[in-house]
């Protein structure tokens, strides 16, 4: 599953890092690093993740077995300004 | 045709070719189908790979947190495109409105987006930037390459330039336990995007990190050894650094060759847009079927004085491509123009630094809130007594409300004063930019009009 995080909006509340701490992990007090491919196992951890994120930055492709690849959330950057 | 008939036949059957089939590309792709775009819809792209994700490259990847051939980006949804990839356009009639490939094939188009993207500025010396060991990096191939030598343990590894780039691979290099020099031209690292009152805590930052920071300097060659491989730099203090390693990360040139018999006003600088993302031609006559996006664009911006803005950062190659996208397919009366505020991250040191606005155009600086000396705070550039941009160091919790400040123009010094203000934040310091008419690396903004340099018309006046 493929995903990557809006870092300009990401504000490091670490929510991510708390709920999928094998994908998300924080750099110093403030910096998220991530793993950009996370393995199906992961899902589960990455759905409740994606939807804990207060500023929605986290798009994850695949989520959905179902839909393939249709994204769970992110608006990423500046959608509808 | 009249324009409507017109939009409806290119909205349900025309022909939309995008060339750079990277971040802009793709979300511009996406937003083609999402805005009901359903005609043929071709991207091209010189890198053999699906669109991916630049950012992780020299953070997570030279980390060893993430393979590089693992960062291709997530779709928002099926761009139901015909991909061309590994095969780069080499030239555009804009009169046949047709793309020239490298295998030879043509490509029409009533829609062209271009989203060619930048890439790195070589090492001047062509066989000394062939020799073994010399990177520099911006694909995903450079930063496999890059990781793999990093993990063999090199002696040394010297980064040439302290931009953003140069300093995230010197972080890095240090938190992996390698020996590292960096030489910058200029007085300190980012000096070009952030002034000297931030370079300096940056170099303080390096420097207590290991970094062997060499400011004021330049690299004048580098010296293989019989095997070819790099093993030394001179520098212009007449210092030598021995390296099995160097990564020049010198800033980065505009893909625009292509374009250069073209007719459209396209240069080093990159390509001269306008608010609706369509691309002038040589004459500055705004093309109508011509649109670009992402890191090759200059637009001008009416928060910066209309200045023609070309930026280097990843939230405005989304945000602008969306409109490009937007505007290919909408009638005049709806298009929508691109007013992104410049917004960016990187991380170094284990410090998270984000910015907002424009802060190369500050002559003055105030640290509103935090301290230089923790590496925690919040800075406001001013220019001409209003907000022009901001800088936090671990602080950007406070980024969305100098946003604020920035789109509404509001006054600097700000009037009120603000939560956690040191002694730092008592005045504002001059910002400390560098004479831009020396050129450094360079910053990820790029401000003003062309370069008379870049002359390719002859003004040929009237008898
Ligand atoms: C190592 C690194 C770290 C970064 N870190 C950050 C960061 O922390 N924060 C931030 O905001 N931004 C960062 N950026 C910048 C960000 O990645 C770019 O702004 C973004 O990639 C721009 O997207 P783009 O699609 O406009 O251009 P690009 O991603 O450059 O894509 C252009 C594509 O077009 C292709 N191309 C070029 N010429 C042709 C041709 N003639 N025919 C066909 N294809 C062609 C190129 O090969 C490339 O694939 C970083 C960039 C790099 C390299
Ligand atoms: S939950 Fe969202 S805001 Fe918080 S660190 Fe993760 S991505 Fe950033």
């Amino acid at each position: 599953m493929r995903l990557v995080v809006d870092l300009n909006r990401c504000q490091g509340y670490a929510q991510c890092a708390f709920l999928a701490h094998d994908v998300f992990t924080m750099h110093g007090d403030e910096a998220l690093l991530y793993n950009p491919q996370a393995d199906a196992g992961q899902r589960e951890q990455l759905r409740r993740a994606a939807a804990a994120c207060p500023v929605q930055a986290i798009l994850v492709e695949g989520l959905d077995e179902t839909a393939g690849a249709h994204p769970a959330h992110g608006e990423e950057a500046s959608r509808g300004r | 045709m009249d324009g409507d008939r017109q939009l409806e036949w290119l909205r349900r059957e025309g022909r939309i070719v995008i060339v750079g089939a990277s971040l802009a590309g793709l979300r511009a792709a996406e937003t083609l189908r999402e805005e009901g775009f359903a005609g043929s819809l071709t991207l091209i792209g010189d890198e053999p790979y699906e669109p991916y994700d630049r950012p992780p490259l020299s953070k997570q990847v030279l980390l060893g947190k993430a393979a590089a051939d693992r960062t291709a980006l997530p779709r928002r949804r099926d761009p139901d495109a015909q991909w061309r990839l590994g095969v780069a356009a080499t030239g555009l009639d804009m009169a046949a409105r047709r793309v020239q490939l490298a295998d030879g094939d043509e490509v029409a188009y009533d829609r062209l987006l271009i989203a060619t993207g930048v890439r790195p500025r070589p090492w001047p010396n062509q066989s000394e930037a062939e020799l073994d060991g010399v990177f520099v990096l911006r694909t995903r191939d450079e930063a496999a390459r890059l990781h793999s030598r990093l993990a063999q343990g090199p002696r040394r590894v010297l980064v040439i330039g302290a931009g953003f780039t140069g300093s995230e691979i010197a972080s890095a290099c240090r938190e992996r336990g390698i020996a590292v020099t960096v030489a910058e031209r200029a007085a300190a690292p980012l000096v070009g995007a952030l002034g000297g009152v931030i370079g300096d805590v940056a170099a303080q930052m390096q420097r207590e990190q290991g970094v062997d920071l060499r400011c004021g300097v330049m690299v004048t060659s580098l010296e293989g050894d019989s095997a070819g491989r790099v093993r030394s730099a001179h520098l212009s203090d007449g210092a030598a650094v021995e390296a099995d390693i160097v990564v020049v990360s010198l800033g980065a040139t505009r893909n625009t060759e292509w374009l250069a018999r073209s007719g459209l006003g396209a240069g080093p600088r990159g390509i001269a847009c306008d608010a609706g993302c369509r691309a002038f031609d040589i004459r500055g006559i705004v093309t109508d079927d011509v649109f670009v996006a992402g890191d090759v664009a200059r637009s001008p911006h009416p928060l910066f004085g209309y200045q023609f803005l070309s930026l280097e950062h990843w939230g405005n190659a989304v945000s602008q491509a969306e409109i490009a996208a937007h505007n290919m397919v909408s009638a005049g009366a709806d298009r929508r123009p691109h007013m992104w505020v410049p917004a960016f991250w990187s991380s170094q040191f284990g410090v998270n630094i984000k910015s907002v606005g424009v802060p190369s155009m500050g002559e003055e600086i105030l640290i509103s809130q935090g301290a230089l000396a923790e590496r925690r705070f919040t800075g406001v550039y001013g220019y001409q007594g209003r907000v022009i941009g901001a800088v936090t160091f671990d602080n950007a919790r406070w980024l969305p409300f100098y946003q604020r400040q920035i789109e509404s123009t509001a006054p600097f010094p700000p009037p009120f004063p603000t939560l956690d203000m040191r002694s730092d934040g008592q005045r504002p310091l001059p910002a400390d930019f560098p004479d831009p008419s020396v050129p450094t690396h360079g910053p990820t903004v790029t401000l003003g009009g062309y370069s008379p340099a870049d002359r390719r018309m002859v003004f040929t006046p009237g008898r």
